[in-house]
Parts: C-alpha cells; structure tokens; sequence
C-alpha cells in the first residue's frame, strides 16, 4: 500500500502532502486535549506496536502479500486523532530510515493510510455503532471493529485510485487500475480485519480501561455494586 | 494486569515481532505492487531517494545472516517509532498542560458569557 515515488505526479503529490499537513495539524490540537499522561505511552506503544505488524507481510492470493495497515487498530487503542498521528510516525520512519514508500510520495501516503485509513475507517465505526445502538459486548463490538477494519483499507485503496486518476504519471487506463487495485484490497482488507479484530478483543478482554475502544464498552460485567466500607470509630 | 505491565508486554511483543516473526513474512509484492505489475503501471516506480540508506528495505548493514539482518532492522524500526512517537506525545502533553496553565491565569481566552468591562 505503500506508494513509491514516480506513481503520481508532482502537483498531486504536493497537494497530498498540504492535505495531510493540515489535518495532522488539526490531529496535533484534538488530540492534545485527550493526551493525559497515561495516554503517552500508550500512543508511543501503538505506534511501535504498528511498525512492527506492518512489516509482517501475510500471503493474500497467488503470488501477492498484503499487511495491516493499523488504521482502525491505531483508532480503536487511542482514538482517531492520536491514531492518525501514530501511522503518520510509523510511514515517517518508514519512508526516511527504509526507504518503504517514496520521499516525495510520503504525503500521499500519509493522506491513504492516516488520514483516510484512520479517521475514515473511524468513520465507518461510528456509523455501524449508531446503525447497531444494542451492539455494545465485548464480542460483537469487536466483530464491528473488524468490519471497520476491512472498511478502512478500501477508503484507503480507493483514495490512491484517486490519486492515480488525478496525477497518474503513465497512461493506463483509471477504471483499469482501480478494478485491480479495489479487488486486491478487498482481500487484504479482511486480514486486516482479521488481524485488527484479534487484537483489539484481547485488549478489550484483558484491560479495556486502558484503549479508547473501551470506552465505548457496555455490559453487566461493569455494573458493580459496592458497600460503602464502614467506619469504626473507637 | 497492571498497567506497566501491559505497556511493557506490548513493547515486548512489538520487538518480537519485528525482530523474529517479520522473517517469516511473505516475500511477494503486495497489494498495490502487485495491482501495478498486473496493469502495466509498476515500471513508472522511481528508486526513493533514500534507497541507499543503511536500513533500506528492512536490512541491516554488513550482516550476513538474512534472519539476523531483517530481525535487527525491525528491532531498530520499533525503537526509532516508539522514541519518535514517544517523544512527539510527550511533547504534545507538555502543550497540553501550557494551555491548561494559560487558562487558569485567566490569559488569553475570552469567556462568552462575562460580558466585557463597562458594556
């Protein structure tokens, strides 16, 4: 999914990257306000966290590889701005110490998968959980995360089929690249969401206190009736 | 499980994966390669101009073990990521308390509803 340099022309590319700028600068100011201290390490974690997965390339079809994006997984553990920022980190380190993706395609990338990947794929979430008010378990929210999760790699994929259209550097045909490039996607999406799912269930089943999912987590095990301790004053 | 040891057993797990499982990944080109090869678009790819940095595409310099090479690339991947996003949140929380202090002073924020001197 990462896009080398060349694939896009020069003005696109530039305009990608203001794009990208102004929403992580957006990103950078909501996000300051729910960064408390716990948060920190926590966002630190995810982005590490990511980087790591994204270079565990699974085999999607013959002879192609797909891997998670960690758009709606960055979301789902620390919310869509410090999310966005997290993927925006892990394609910087990416594109400068690995040469994994282009310099001058670094804003695209940055728009695909942390713009578009993250708050679109948080997005799609807030509608399934507003479409689906009931669906507030451990299980079944964390099977909508997974929807999500798929949902998030195809607004990403369709993002460069975009881009491509606007400032593809050769003269392939868009409808030609957009079928192959939304096809295969459609099949890395799902160990995205796979992947994503398997994830954001164990954090929700271990300490969902601790991810901005789990928040959103509703059911009787958080009803809890406590006694007041009694005082005994001698 | 306490928070630490959450956080510690992630990182731990982030480091075990870039460093040792990230060798097992497959080796095919992925989605978006693959959609270029397949369509006739791939060739207009350009080297990035950092294709020759010590690090590129997942190796380490000088070693000759391709487990070793890629497991050490993706231990340094993960500790690059998680000092620059550490670094970058801890910063934006600094901010965040400036902008709290600012507004107990009384600063720079007007309130809405106090209506401004002599109106």
């Amino acid at each position: 999914m990462h896009i080398p340099d060349g694939f896009i022309d020069a003005p696109v590319s530039l305009a990608a990257a203001v794009t990208s700028a102004g929403v992580l600068a957006v990103a950078v100011r909501k996000g300051r306000d729910e960064l408390d201290d716990r948060l920190i390490p926590m966002a630190g974690l995810t982005a590490a966290f990511v980087f790591a997965m994204q270079m565990v390339n699974f085999p999607v079809a013959a002879g192609t590889s797909g891997h998670l994006l960690g758009g709606l997984l960055a979301a789902a553990l620390v919310g869509p701005w410090l999310g966005a920022i997290s993927i925006a980190v892990v394609l910087f380190v990416q594109a400068l110490l690995f040469a994994d993706g282009g310099l001058s395609a670094l804003g695209l990338n940055v728009l695909n998968m942390a713009v578009v990947g993250v708050l679109g794929g948080y997005a799609v979430l807030r509608v399934l959980l507003r479409l689906l008010p009931r669906v507030r378990g451990r299980v079944p929210l964390t099977a909508l995360v997974g929807v999500a999760a798929w949902a998030s790699v195809m607004l990403a994929a369709g993002a460069f089929v975009i881009e491509y259209a606007l400032g593809a550097t050769s003269d392939v045909a868009t409808s030609t690249v957009a079928t192959a490039v939304l096809g295969v996607h459609a099949l890395v999406g799902v160990g995205e969401g796979v992947i994503t799912a398997v994830v954001v269930g164990t954090v929700l089943a271990v300490r969902p206190d601790l991810v901005y999912i789990g928040g959103l987590l509703r059911g009787p095990q958080q009803l809890e009736i406590r006694q007041p301790t009694p005082v005994v004053v001698r | 499980m306490s928070r630490r040891t959450f956080l510690v057993l992630g990182f731990l797990l982030a480091l075990l994966i870039a460093g040792g499982v990230a060798y097992y990944a497959s080796s095919q080109p992925d989605g978006l390669e693959k959609a270029a090869e397949d369509t006739g678009f791939s060739d207009t790819a350009q080297d990035s101009a950092v294709a020759d940095s010590p690090l590129a595409d997942y190796q380490a310099p000088g070693v000759d073990s391709e487990r070793l090479s890629v497991g050490l690339a993706g231990v340094v991947g993960v500790l690059a990521t998680a000092a620059l996003g550490g670094g970058l949140f801890y910063l934006m929380g600094r901010g965040r308390q400036r902008a709290a202090a600012v507004d107990i002073a009384g600063g720079e924020r007007q309130h809405p509803e106090t209506p401004a001197p002599g109106s």
